[in-house]
Formats: structure tokens, C-alpha cells, sequence
């Protein structure tokens, strides 16, 4: 397996007033391309913060993040803009749809950072949304969307400028037990037919029981299980 | 490009999700933008009105120094004396085209307000109406020599109580009868009421005097040679100047403070308008903060969330102006006002919103789009990536 991303001796500090809190120190870890690895642990381990950090929307305190030879962590705010665009696909807890966009306005977002034509763009997101199962409701509006549905639109958003990983971050938080399986079963799918690389942060071991890798962050640390 | 398009286009989308606050705004904007055109009207209006007063072939003479009829004062003599001045037109007799005038005030009782106001009544000679460019009798005759018999200029027969035709008016402790209609086409004349001059002076016992002496001039060059004339001749002791140079004059005093008045009142209201702006706009940069964030995230520049608040500021600023133009020209534009004139009468004349006035007013509005949108946007533009995670 090719290494897509290595993160080296990563620590991330937080000042609150005079006092400095560690959300992990020296941390080692190797993503290949293809994984799909869910991260649990508790609350405020900083699940989320790797998350931030693996896509560029936060910087750590110190150590490197490394992405296919690309040093993320020192790339300069327009060029981070710009990597995140053509790398990383983000999917969200609470989807983060536009809500004056329709479905197919929303998934196109990413294209409008690219040269493609219109034509292209339209092509490009009906392909997504046929992905995810939700091409019939391109032209509804968040809210006349179920939770479900709306979170196959993130899902198609954040593939459709076609990034080698996707980041989620609660994915199936906001979704009951039965949606949340469609939703999981949909990442299962663009990670084995797509060779997509997912990390996924989650407090749902059931949900974790989806990826191919389980992380358990603790005390700075990550402990592997391999899923079967 | 196509992102900051495509963040112009959801900022503007997003606007009736704030409809409330984003009407006020609208709606203060609009306030200043109509105070300001309403004040400029005012301004401009009289200007026109005063500047279309003028005629270059006329020349109007007054004593040294005065700055109005009110503060003249001519001789019967000195009045023969420019008859027969280099310069002035002849008539087939060969007499000096001249008109001695007598100005005086009277109280006149508005229609609208019902209160009583000031009204230039003229004594004039028969020359005089003539030389005002654009006179026509509309209705009835001219007043007769040596009758106590007015013709009403338009604009007093409209304001004013009792100037019918036919109808007796009591002016101070004189009674006229109202014999004509006169019209001069939207001048300040209109806003006057004409009597012989011999039987003004005598009524009001001004002797054989005069304030002022109006000549029409032989040609172009006609002033000159009736400027040499009264400055060689020691018994005069006069200002020469043409009509339009002397409406000019006095017009841009007062104009120009009634359309300056307007400025100081519509920057306060603006200041306020600011407020309210910024006020929407911060809120709607709050309420948007997941969606910026998430745009930041996915790789929209810092410039484009920038863009878009400023073009939501510009954009809610440019159909207050828009509103607050239109308020104008419809309520205000034609208008008939009247208005107190440089001789302390009332100027009856018609508001105007012009295109300098519209471009000025648009103008503040954007202004105040800008100003009111800059610094949230420049929140918008520093908003953190991580609000991404907010739960709204």
C-alpha cells in the first residue's frame, strides 16, 4: 500500500487565558491511500482536531503533515485553499448545505473553484448524485430534504471534484440508526469501488464497525484494530 | 471569478432569509437619498427659475452697491438720464426702450397654510412687461394708466388667495382690481403682481422715484457702451449689469444654501443608515458564519467571502438610493413651492430632481453600502475555517 498521508511527531496545543492544553503530543501515523479508518475515543481527545489537520483547516503547534510529498502544514493560506480543493472532500454531522441551493447547486460548489464548462460541471455532479443514490432530488432544497438525503448531498459534494480522501466528522450523528446504515454503506462503497481514502471521526462503534481500520485515540496515542 | 459569483450570488440569495433587517436598511437609505434629492429640488428649482428670469438683452440698473431692488433708489431724472443713453434700443419715436420700476411689498394670504406672506407688487412702466422674455396676457387685459388696476403673475393667482380676474383686493390700505393674467413661462415673474407705475408711486407715496430702470439693449456690445455712458456721466451713480448676470447673482446665494442645508441633515440620517447596515450585515455574516466556513473549507478564497458581504452592503444600499430616487421624483419633482426670494418674497416655483441630483444621491447610497459593508466583511473574510463544525 502506498502511504497517502504521514503525520510526524504532530502535537497541537490550545491556549485558554494563561493556561496551555495538550490535545496530543508527538504523534506518529501513517494513512495509505485506500484505507478507511474510523477514529473513536473520548469526548475532547481530539478526534476532530486530526481530522482538522488532515485537511488543512487547522494548523498544528508543531511536527509535519504530510500529504503525498506535500508539506499541508506549511503551505501558505491561498495555496492551502487550493490543495484542500483539489484533495479533500469534507462531509459534516449537520451536512452544511447551502439552503438556498438546490441539491445539484450545492454538489457543484467545488467545480466552480475549476476551468470546467458548464456542461462539464452539470455532467459531474449528476454523476455524483447518481452515486449516492439521490439524482431524482437534484432540484430540491435542503430543507425539503430528509436528513438522510441531505447528507448524500454532502457526500456527493465532497466527491464530485474527484479527491483522493474524503474527511467526516460525525457523519451519521444527526441520522437514526436505519439512515445512518445507508449513509455508512454508501462510504463503504465509494472507498471499495472508488478507491476513496476515509477517515472518519465517530462516536458510534457501530459506525466504526464500517471501516477497515478502528483507531482508538487515548492519551495522545492511537491503539489499532483491525476490522474484519 | 466564478467563486466570488457564485458567494455574490448566495449573499444575495440569502437576503430574504433576513427580510426584516434588511428592509430597514433599505428603508433608512432610501430616507437619506429622498431628503437629500428633496433639499436639492428645492435648490435647483429656484436656480432654474431664477437663471430662466434673465434675459442677455435686458440691463437692469441699480444704485451703487445695492444687491437688490429693495435697497435702490433712482431719480426720476437719473431714470430720463439713461433714455437717452449709447447703447439702449429706440423705439419709432426714438425714445430709449426703458422701464423705471417701483418694487414694493404686500401681504399676500397663501392658499395652502392660510397665512399671510410676502408678494413683490411692481409699478412699471409701459415698456416693462415686454421686456420680460416669454410674457403673454392669458386672461383679461392690461392694467390702464393711472388706474389702481393689477395683472397677477401665474404662480400668485395658483399660491394666493383673492387674485382672481375681476376680483377686488384689498393691498395694504389700497383696494385693486385684478384686470389680467399674466404668464412669463416659469420665470420669477410669475411670482409678482404689476400696477402702473404712477399710480404705485403715488399710492405709496414715493414721489417721482424709482429703484430700478430695466433698458433693452441695442446689441451685444449694447452694455458696454451703456456702462461707458453711466460711468462718464457724474450724475449717475448706478450698476450696470445684464438681467442674467443679476438673476445669476442672486440665485446662487440662495440656492446654493437651501441645496447645502440638505447635506448636513443627510449625513446624520446617513450616519444612522450606517448604523443600521452595519448592524444587518454583521448579523448576516453571523447567521452565514457555517456556510462561510464550510466555503472556506471546500477552498473559496478569504477575497470571495469579502466580495460577496460587500456586494450584499452595495446591493441593499443601491435600492435604498434607488427607492429614496424614486420617492422623489415622484412626490417631489414639478412640484409647485414657494419659496422666500433674495427680495424677501415669496418665489413661487417648481421643484426640480435633476440627473447631477440622482447621481449624487445614488452615489451617497453607495457610500453608505460601502462603508456599512467593509468592516463585516472583512469579518466574513477572517472568519475561521473551524466554524465549520458549528451545530448552527
Amino acid at each position: 500500500m502506498t502511504a497517502l498521508y504521514t503525520l510526524t511527531d504532530l502535537s497541537k496545543r490550545y491556549t485558554r487565558g494563561k493556561e496551555s492544553i495538550t490535545i496530543f503530543e508527538q504523534l506518529d501515523m501513517t494513512i495509505d491511500q485506500g484505507d478507511f479508518i474510523s477514529i473513536m475515543g473520548p469526548s475532547g481527545s481530539g478526534k476532530t482536531t486530526l481530522l482538522n489537520l488532515l485537511g488543512g483547516i487547522d494548523r498544528p503547534s508543531s511536527g509535519a503533515v504530510d500529504c503525498e510529498g506535500t508539506r499541508v502544514d506549511k503551505l501558505s493560506e491561498g495555496k492551502l485553499a487550493k490543495w484542500r480543493s483539489q484533495h479533500v472532500g469534507f462531509i459534516f454531522q449537520f451536512y452544511n448545505l447551502m439552503p438556498t441551493l438546490s441539491a445539484a447547486q450545492n454538489v457543484e460548489l467545488p467545480l466552480l473553484l475549476t476551468n470546467l464548462s458548464g456542461k462539464e460541471r452539470k455532467r459531474r455532479v449528476e454523476t455524483a448524485l447518481d452515486i449516492v443514490g439521490i439524482l431524482d432530488r437534484k432540484g430540491h432544497r435542503p430543507a425539503q430534504l430528509s436528513g438522510g438525503q441531505q447528507q448524500r448531498v454532502g457526500i456527493a459534494r465532497a466527491i464530485v471534484a474527484d479527491p483522493k480522501v474524503l474527511l467526516c466528522d460525525e457523519p451519521t450523528g444527526d441520522l437514526d440508526r436505519n439512515t445512518a446504515d445507508e449513509v455508512l454503506e454508501t462510504l463503504q462503497l465509494l472507498n471499495r469501488e472508488l478507491n476513496k481514502t476515509i477517515v472518519m471521526v465517530t462516536h458510534d462503534p457501530a459506525a466504526a464497525g464500517y471501516a477497515s481500520k478502528e483507531l482508538h485515540l487515548d492519551k495522545g496515542r492511537f491503539v489499532a484494530k483491525e476490522n474484519t | 471569478m466564478r467563486q466570488t459569483l457564485a458567494v455574490i450570488s448566495l449573499n444575495l440569495r440569502s437576503i430574504p432569509r433576513r427580510l426584516g433587517m434588511s428592509t430597514a436598511t433599505v428603508g433608512a437609505v432610501a430616507l437619506v437619498v429622498a431628503v437629500l434629492l428633496g433639499f436639492q429640488a428645492i435648490g435647483n428649482g429656484f436656480r432654474a427659475t431664477a437663471e430662466r428670469s434673465g434675459a442677455e438683452d435686458i440691463a437692469i440698473m441699480l444704485r451703487e452697491g445695492s444687491q437688490a431692488e429693495l435697497n435702490s433708489g433712482l431719480s426720476r431724472d437719473q431714470a430720463r438720464l439713461i433714455e437717452v443713453a449709447d447703447g439702449v434700443a429706440r423705439d419709432e419715436t426714438d425714445s430709449g426702450i426703458i422701464s423705471a420700476e417701483l418694487y414694493v411689498i404686500v401681504d399676500g394670504v397663501l392658499r395652502g397654510a392660510q397665512t399671510e406672506a410676502n408678494l413683490g407688487l411692481r409699478g412699471m412702466e409701459a415698456n416693462g412687461p415686454a421686456m420680460r422674455q416669454g410674457f403673454s396676457l392669458v386672461e383679461g387685459r392690461m392694467f390702464s394708466p393711472g388706474a389702481a388696476e393689477l395683472i397677477v403673475g401665474e404662480g400668485v393667482r395658483r399660491e394666493f388667495l383673492g387674485f382672481e380676474l375681476g376680483q377686488e383686493i384689498r393691498l395694504g390700505t389700497n383696494d385693486w382690481t385684478v384686470v389680467g393674467i399674466f404668464s412669463t413661462g416659469g420665470t420669477v415673474f410669475d411670482s409678482e403682481v404689476w400696477s402702473d407705475l404712477g399710480v404705485l408711486q403715488n399710492l405709496y407715496q414715493r414721489g417721482s422715484s424709482v429703484q430700478s430702470v430695466r433698458a433693452r439693449l441695442t446689441s451685444p456690445d449694447g452694455l458696454e457702451r451703456l456702462q461707458a455712458y453711466v460711468e462718464n456721466e457724474p450724475r449717475l451713480n448706478l450698476d450696470v449689469q445684464t438681467e442674467a448676470e443679476f438673476f445669476a447673482g442672486q440665485s446662487s446665494g440662495t440656492a446654493g444654501v437651501i441645496s447645502s442645508l440638505g447635506w448636513p441633515l443627510s449625513i446624520v440620517m446617513a450616519i444612522g443608515a450606517l448604523a443600521g447596515a452595519w448592524n444587518t450585515l454583521y448579523s448576516s455574516v453571523d447567521a452565514r458564519a457555517r456556510e462561510i466556513a464550510t466555503l472556506r473549507a471546500i477552498g473559496f478564497s478569504g477575497l470571495s467571502a469579502f466580495t460577496g458581504t460587500m456586494a450584499e452592503a452595495v446591493m441593499l444600499s443601491a435600492i435604498g438610493g434607488a427607492a429614496g430616487t424614486a420617492i422623489a421624483v415622484l412626490f417631489f419633482n414639478g412640484l409647485s413651492f414657494q419659496g422666500l426670494g433674495d427680495s424677501f418674497t415669496q418665489v413661487v416655483f417648481d421643484l426640480s430632481v435633476t440627473w447631477d441630483s440622482i447621481e449624487t444621491g445614488i452615489a451617497l447610497a453607495i457610500m453608505v453600502g460601502v462603508l456599512g459593508g467593509l468592516f463585516p466583511a472583512i469579518r466574513a473574510a477572517r472568519m475561521p475555517i473551524l466554524a465549520v463544525h458549528r451545530s448552527s
